[in-house]
């Protein structure tokens, strides 16, 4: 292994981008996908490769002509399956559309070749279909079924919750439920998270600075957290271990934590960005480890140990130890965990809206900064043998 | 003997004796050699003379051996004539002779004088020696017809003697038995004289009489007469111990009465413990008496509202100084009474000390009790000299106790009750000094609320007019609780000597915990309104935390230190526990200001974000029309920014700021040719350069530091401006990237931060900081801009001179 194992790789966007996606049925490659954000070019998806033990970047860069992206999202069930949400101006009307896309199959082998000259002949997404929204107004995200066979998928549409089966090979959308989210205002969802738990029957939202959740089979709200946090709340995930707990992220700095039995009071919160927090992802092993990203351009990698499912560390098997180790480990075990900042990550140099961690790697992540810089990290190595150990 | 005799005698001897003193006087004038009347130092030489004569001669005197010396006795002619010879000459010969012939002379006619006045003395003296000599023959003959007569008389004396001697011998015995009859008709008569005393309840007497008569009686007891009465007189003493038995248990007698009831059947060999427990029991019940009323006048003090120091009175002058008459007259009893005989062996004093001991304490224990509750319904801080009066007098009574009770543990606690009252008023008082507190800033919230009416600025008070008034009030009222809390202090206070009050009280008690507790928990509430207060600002009005952090910086600068030094002087701490040090204090202060001022500056930036984001949010920017006016919100953006800073330099001073361009208003945007540039995309330009966006900015970047948006600010105006200014124009800039603008919409986002640009640079310490977050708004919504064509310069300078 090199030293530098641990430093951070970085790749550079031709555009500005905000949508950011790990590859979620893809398990044997880091892959990442980036979506990019103009209005003069012609915006692309650049498909992120990241070779581990060569510490280097392999890139492919699909055409993505329908609009600017402002969320990506990929399909837990084929890997080749994306939904992206883009904007499109028509008739001086800006509307964000969402649309279910496949690539091309022969982009990895292209693209392994000659990288170069993916830039110069970009292959073309294929629609698959889409998520017609035309009533219903601007799509803020499109959520995939978690686990999922990959033929349900949610769009959240200004105030309105849509529930879409796709058939025939996912080329053809229809609705199967909606909800709609009435009150004073303008009402908007800003963020959602399907829940992995209790057989994906959940869903998790965000507007202004209220947090909802609903039931999928009712299409009824089952919880409301008024006032999560002060400011606009602007991303959510969940415990991928911890069926209750749910992390939220917003324009008041603060990363909240939450059990959703109890919402009168967040069972934690973290104020470590100097500006609004856009993202906050858990690891999809390790529920300790918790990623944000910030427009202060920072990337703070926290360690919530003491809410996590191994709030005790990690239970070792005895047997697995010899003596000396296993007195070690007992010292070790003692000592009450805390929680703490593992590192804060300062490459970026414009505001961080996306962070993602690897679907292949649980100890890998990218983050993404308005100016089209992707930074690729590790968790810090003794960390990891420390959870691991 | 005789005393005209002696008389007469001693009469006769004086004569005899002054006669020859006389004769002794006139020798002395014979021996003498020089006229009486000649100079002194012939007179002394005349008294040496008389004492060599009578052998008195002075000790230590040097006699002069001189042979030479004419008056010396140790003269001698020859040597004096060869010294003359040898020394003088012949003139002072002649001289000398003529001299001495002179002085030879004079002294033969001295001689002659002195010699016939003595034989006249001679003469005269004979004369009076003959005429004693017949004296004493008359004297002779009368003594002896004395001596005759005393003779007879002894004679007739011895006879009469004689024939008494039988009469007297009968007379005494006679007297003998008029006693023992005496005696025994008291013992005969004691019955009856018992009963006597009885009926008149002279029990005194009775019992006095009977001691008298007990041992004979016990004596005599055999003889059958002497065992009747002892039977009779035993049975009417029973009947009497009877008698004062029931005296003593009815009570209702004055005190005196009892002792000397006491005291009587303590004679008549009563067991000593029963009649303690007697006495005790019957004092009990007077004492609980007065407890009772003690505890009836504390549920009354409820509702009739009597101070503490009626209480503490009524409980004094009844209870504690009845107890003190009890146990004096007790010890007079039990403990100080000499004991004699078989008493004293009895061990009386030690037993009856115990018990003592045991009543007092039990009592004292439930007087405690009721005092405690009293001294716990007071709950009042406004006149604490009540209070400490009342402790005092508590106090103070209770030493009484300990003089008379010298091992009683009572003094001790009492000064424990008085202890725990001191500690509980200062948490009283600590909880008041927090009520106030929080009161004065619910007057200065509604101070801040009152609405400003129109040019009236008299009528509601500025900011730094309610910051000194609210420092000052606070600081007096907690002047006037360590006043207060000195009372118990003060010297004339006899708990005041208490270790614990000169110790602990000053530094744990009223140091620790009411100055530095109180001092915390301002910074403590503090705090609070910077977490609990919501994060939109909500219910804690920005100037209210603007005004606590300056009071809390004034704090850490002066008024802790002020404050502490007054305490520490105040109460000379004597105790060496480790105390919290004015440091730390401040550190704290000084940490509570900083989270203030940083939660104000958040506030004030969050308003001002949330009209920018509302701005942005809710146009629609594709089909705006060709901007001519500033928009208003920006306007009021400004003009809320201005009346931040006059706000915020009400409290706090200016602040440094960077020296500025001579024109720092009329800054042209560099950022339009960046914008342009972006749009000539230049392939050449490596692939994993950031080419799309503005370059300038990107250098900016790199060579500026970092700008933390929610940092920690600096106590001083330009710093908090700059918080907010930044705070709001990061909003600004993350709205505008989140929307697609036409061309129109792009000029009115350049007249705005032109706008901007030309009245906030003022504001803060680095305008390169707004100039570059106005370049980043401008160059973000170039980019989103579906047809960037950006306004000229000059048309964006004339729109907003325009205003």
């Amino acid at each position: 292994m090199k030293m530098d194992d641990d430093a951070p790789v970085i790749y550079g966007l031709e555009f500005q981008a905000r949508a950011l996606t790990a590859q979620t049925a893809e398990t044997d490659a880091i892959r990442f996908l980036v979506g990019t954000q103009s209005l003069k070019f012609d915006n692309q998806i650049h498909i992120i490769d990241f070779d581990d033990e060569n510490n280097m970047i392999n890139k492919s860069v699909l055409l993505h002509d329908a609009g600017e992206i402002w969320h990506i999202s990929g399909s837990p069930a084929d890997k080749a399956v994306l939904t992206t949400c883009y904007s499109k101006t028509s008739e001086n009307r800006v509307l964000t559309c969402a649309a279910v896309w496949r690539m091309p199959p022969e982009w990895e082998s292209g693209s392994h070749e000659s990288p170069d000259d993916s830039s110069n002949n970009p292959q073309t997404l294929e629609l698959l279909c889409h998520l017609d929204n035309t009533a219903h107004g601007s799509v803020a995200c499109v959520l995939w079924e978690p686990l999922g066979d990959g033929k349900r998928v949610i769009s959240l549409a200004e105030n309105h919750v849509l529930l879409w089966d796709l058939q025939e090979s996912s080329t053809k959308a229809t609705i199967s439920s909606t909800a709609t989210l009435e009150g004073k205002g303008q009402l908007k969802f800003t963020a959602g998270k399907w829940s992995p738990h209790h057989n994906s029957t959940q869903l998790v939202t965000a507007n202004d600075t209220a947090i909802r959740g609903w039931d999928l089979r009712s299409m009824s709200q089952i919880y409301c957290i008024e006032n999560a946090h002060g400011q606009l709340v602007r991303d959510l995930d969940f415990n991928p271990n911890k069926q209750y707990y749910l992390a939220s992220c917003g324009d008041d700095c603060k990363v909240k934590f939450w059990d959703v039995r109890h919402i009168n009071e967040p069972v934690k919160c973290l104020e470590e960005h100097s500006h609004w927090v856009w993202s906050v992802r858990y690891n999809h092993s390790h529920d300790q480890l918790l990623l944000t990203g910030s427009s202060d351009s920072r990337v703070i990698l926290s360690n919530m140990v003491s809410i996590s499912s191994e709030p005790f560390g990690h239970l070792v098997d005895d047997d697995d130890l010899s003596d000396n180790e296993e007195n070690q480990q007992e010292d070790k075990g003692k000592e009450p965990l805390q929680d703490s900042i593992i590192a804060t990550y300062e490459e970026h140099e414009d505001s961080v809206y996306a962070v993602e961690w690897s679907a292949a790697d649980p100890w890998l992540f990218a983050s993404l900064s308005y100016d089209g810089r992707l930074v690729i990290n590790r968790v810090p190595r003794a960390l990891k043998y420390r959870i691991l150990l | 003997s005789f005393p005209g005799i002696t008389a007469i005698q001693r009469q006769r001897e004086t004569h005899i004796y002054s006669g020859w003193s006389l004769m002794g006087r006139r020798l002395a004038c014979l021996s003498a050699t020089t006229p009486p009347d000649s100079d002194p130092t012939g007179r002394r030489q005349v008294h040496s003379m008389l004492k060599l004569y009578y052998g008195m001669n002075e000790e230590g005197k040097v006699e002069s051996l001189d042979p030479c010396d004419i008056n010396g006795p140790h003269f001698d002619p020859e040597v004096y004539l060869n010294k003359l010879r040898k020394e003088c000459s012949l003139g002072e010969l002649m001289d000398h002779e003529s001299c001495t012939v002179k002085q030879i002379r004079s002294l033969d006619s001295d001689m002659q004088t002195l010699v016939y006045e003595n034989y006249n003395k001679f003469i005269s003296a004979t004369d009076t020696i003959r005429k004693m000599k017949n004296d004493f023959k008359k004297m002779e003959d009368e003594m002896d017809c004395l001596s005759a007569n005393m003779a007879a008389i002894t004679e007739f004396s011895a006879h009469i003697s004689g024939t008494l001697q039988d009469q007297h011998a009968q007379i005494t015995k006679l007297s003998g038995v008029h006693t023992l009859l005496r005696k025994l008709q008291f013992l005969f008569e004691l019955p009856a004289r018992l009963n006597k005393c009885l009926e008149l309840q002279a029990y005194a007497q009775a019992v006095s009489a009977h001691r008298r008569a007990r041992c004979v009686l016990q004596q005599y007891s055999h003889m059958p007469s002497f065992r009747g009465i002892q039977d009779d007189c035993h049975v009417i003493m029973e009947q009497l111990a009877q008698q004062l038995r029931q005296k003593f248990r009815d009570g209702g007698s004055s005190a005196k009465d009892l002792s000397e009831c006491v005291e009587l059947l303590l004679q008549l060999d009563e067991p000593a413990e029963e009649l303690c427990d007697k006495f005790l029991s019957h004092a009990q019940s007077r004492l609980e008496a007065d407890l009772q009323g003690l505890e009836a006048e504390l549920i009354d003090s409820l509702v009739t509202d009597t101070d503490i120091l009626e209480f503490i009175d009524r409980g004094c002058n009844e209870f504690v100084s009845n107890l003190c008459l009890v146990i004096a007259s007790y010890q007079e009893l039990f403990i100080n009474h000499p004991q004699e005989g078989e008493l004293a062996s009895k061990k009386i004093p030690e037993m009856a000390n115990g018990k003592l001991h045991v009543f007092v304490d039990t009592l004292a224990a439930r007087y405690f009790s009721l005092v405690e509750r009293r001294i716990q319904e007071e709950k009042g801080v406004g006149d604490n000299s009540l209070l400490v009066r009342a402790l005092d007098r508590f106090h103070r009574r209770l030493q009484a106790i300990s003089k008379l009770l010298p091992g009683s543990a009572v003094p001790s606690q009492g000064t424990e009750i008085v202890v725990r009252a001191a500690r509980e008023r200062i948490k009283q008082y600590l909880s008041a000094l927090q009520t106030f507190y929080h009161d004065s800033l619910t007057d200065v919230r509604q101070a801040l609320a009152a609405p400003r009416g129109a040019t009236s600025k008299d009528a509601t008070p500025s900011l730094p007019e309610l910051l000194t008034s609210l420092s000052n009030f606070i600081l007096n009222q907690l002047k006037s609780v360590l006043a207060s809390v000195h009372l118990f202090t003060a010297k004339d206070i006899t708990f005041s000597n208490k270790p614990y009050f000169k110790g602990e009280f000053c530094s744990q008690g009223v140091r620790e915990g009411l100055v530095v507790s109180f001092i915390k928990f301002i910074c403590q509430s503090s705090r609070q309104y910077c977490e609990s207060a919501g994060d939109r600002g909500g219910s804690t009005p920005p100037a209210l935390l603007l005004l606590l952090s300056r009071l809390c910086l004034d704090y850490e600068t002066s008024t802790i230190s002020y404050i502490l030094t007054l305490t520490d002087e105040q109460f000379l701490v004597q105790h060496h526990t480790p105390v919290t040090p004015v440091t730390a204090l401040c550190a704290e202060a000084r940490e509570a200001a900083q989270k203030l001022l940083n939660h104000y500056v958040k506030v004030q930036g969050l308003i001002i974000s949330q009209m920018l984001r509302k701005s942005v949010e809710t146009r629609d920017w594709v089909n705006t029309i060709e901007p001519r006016n500033v928009r208003a919100v920006m306007k009021r953006v400004v003009e809320d920014t201005t009346s931040i800073d006059v706000q915020v330099g009400l409290l706090y001073e200016e602040g440094v700021r960077k020296a500025h361009s001579s024109d720092s208003s009329k800054r042209t945007f560099s950022v339009y040719s960046s914008s342009r540039q972006q749009i000539r995309y230049a392939p050449s330009y490596t692939p994993s350069a950031p080419m799309d966006t503005s370059l300038l900015s990107n250098i900016h970047k790199l060579f500026s530091e970092r700008i933390d948006i929610f940092s920690p600010v600096e106590f001083n105006k330009v710093s908090v401006l700059t918080g907010i200014i930044k705070i709001s124009l990061k909003t600004f800039l993350e709205c505008v990237r989140l929307r697609t603008f036409g061309r129109y919409g792009l000029q009115q986002i350049q007249v705005d931060c032109h706008y901007l640009q030309m009245y906030l640079w003022r504001f803060v310490s680095d305008e390169n900081l707004v100039h570059f977050l106005l370049d980043e708004i401008v160059g973000s919504a170039a980019h989103r801009c579906l047809d960037p064509s950006p306004m000229e310069q000059s048309v964006i300078e004339v729109i907003c001179e325009r205003g």
